[in-house]
């Protein structure tokens, strides 16, 4: 006996109607369900109207410093646990303080072999007289270059932050509106005093400041302090006589090169001292005799390198902070 | 309570600052304020390197007369890292007030509670 169905009997099993269906071929609800189409949406404005004046009274009675009686209860809470806090941590370091040893006394933890060394053997290994120079610019030399690489990269965050950006068609950006694109309207106009003052000051504070970083090696000074030092007397050059003096020798662009030449010399120069002595290879660079001015091996030009690149962040601060720009 | 305390006074007097400054910066609204708040806890850890640092009668880490034994010159490693603490603490304050100028310029105000109050009512 055959096992075939008739095509009649087979229409009504329940395999051909999920097949039907899974082919698409069938929709069982069709005919089934009563369908209508979707309402559209309707918008009450008066219901709108209300749900935002609610919202509106909720925030007001939220955020209304002076008569919400919880945020005030906070704000009172959280100055007393702030000054608590404060008052339990200087409790804290105060009796830590007492148990560390005598300040001033040579045998403590602190002055162990690593400063000795630095000490003993820092004039012969880096000709330096200054040891705190010979130490940042020649033992810990990939931490100043750190250093640097954070004052440049604080420069340009800040450039982004301040920037009066334009774009093309010449309109500004509507973020920095209303942020004032110029200060220029309120720079005081041939000031006499500040201008007979900052022409004898300007050129004896830049000549300071080139002295301190070119005696970084052999006295107290070096990159960081020099650079301040010329940025003080670069932003008293630009009070004096204004943007359109400083914008002829000092733009962004030259800020740009500036930083490049510096950074990658410091680096290539440093990766290249590190590589000879980290492999025994004599190196080209002479230290010179202790005490002159050409001496130090390295520490001379990094210190230049490391000025430039302060005297420059400096002044871009200030600019920046002024006008928006170089 | 140890017994050196009033002999490292320099350090407590960091530690004091340290806490002004903290104290500053958790109770100011204003945003200036803060900043100035961190920049002093900044110039506390400062000065209590600066006193880990020294030891009576001896000379700055500068070499003269060709001395070189470290009996004769405080220790220079806490100096380096004063010089590494003002560099980051110059940039980080720069980038907080052009934060802050930011903020001024978008909110009209420095006050943190009431940026935070319009932050809140745009639904932020």
């Amino acid at each position: 006996m055959s096992k075939k169905k008739s095509t009649e009997n087979y229409q009504k099993t329940f395999a051909f109607h999920f097949f039907s269906w899974l082919h698409g071929e069938k929709d069982p609800y069709l005919g089934n369900v009563e369908m209508q189409p979707q309402k559209e949406y309707e918008t009450d404005p008066e219901m709108v109207l209300r749900h935002e004046k609610e919202h509106d009274a909720i925030m007001d009675k939220v955020y209304d410093t002076q008569h919400n009686v919880q945020l005030r209860l906070f704000h009172s809470l959280y100055e007393i646990t702030s000054i608590l806090f404060c008052l339990f941590l200087m409790a804290l370091l105060l009796v830590t303080i007492s148990y560390l040893p005598a300040t001033g006394v040579a045998e403590k933890p602190v002055n162990n072999e690593v400063a000795a060394r630095y000490i003993e053997n820092g004039l012969e290994e880096t000709g330096a007289i200054n040891i705190v120079a010979g130490m940042i610019l020649d033992y810990r030399a990939f931490d100043t270059l750190g250093e640097s690489h954070v004052l440049f990269v604080a420069t340009i965050t800040v450039l982004i932050l301040l920037r009066l950006d334009k774009n093309k068609k010449g309109e500004i950006n509507p973020l920095t509106k209303d942020m004032n694109p110029n200060d220029r309207i309120y720079e005081p106009k041939n000031d006499a005093i500040l201008r007979l003052v900052a022409s004898f000051l300007v050129p004896i504070i830049i000549i300071f400041g080139i002295y301190i970083i070119l005696n970084g090696h052999l006295g107290p000074g070096g990159g960081f302090s020099g650079g301040a030092v010329i940025g003080a007397g670069l932003i008293l050059y630009l009070n004096a006589f204004g943007f359109e003096k400083t914008e002829r020798f000092f733009t962004e662009k030259t800020y740009k090169w500036i930083c490049f030449f510096s950074l990658s010399f410091y680096c290539l120069a440093k990766s290249y001292s590190f590589f000879t002595g980290a492999n025994h290879l004599h190196s080209i660079i002479p230290n010179g005799t202790p005490g002159a001015i050409l001496s130090g091996g390295l520490i001379l030009p990094l210190n230049i390198a490391v000025g430039l690149v302060v005297a420059c962040t400096m002044y871009a601060f200030y600019a920046m902070f002024r006008k928006g720009g170089f | 309570m140890g017994p050196n305390l009033f002999v490292n006074y320099g350090e407590a007097v960091a530690a004091i600052l340290f806490c002004i400054g903290f104290t500053n910066l958790l109770l100011q609204t204003n945003l200036i304020k803060k900043i100035i708040g961190l920049n002093i806890m900044d110039s506390a850890i400062y000065l209590f390197l600066a006193e880990k640092g020294y030891i009576a009668g001896r000379a700055a880490p500068i070499v003269t007369n060709g001395v070189t034994s470290a009996e004769a010159y405080i220790n220079p490693i806490p100096s380096g890292l004063v010089l590494t603490g003002i560099v980051v603490s110059v940039s980080v304050s720069a980038l907080m007030l052009s934060l802050t100028i930011r903020l001024y310029v978008r909110y009209h105000t420095l006050n943190l509670d009431e940026i935070a109050a319009q932050l809140k009512k745009e639904g932020k």
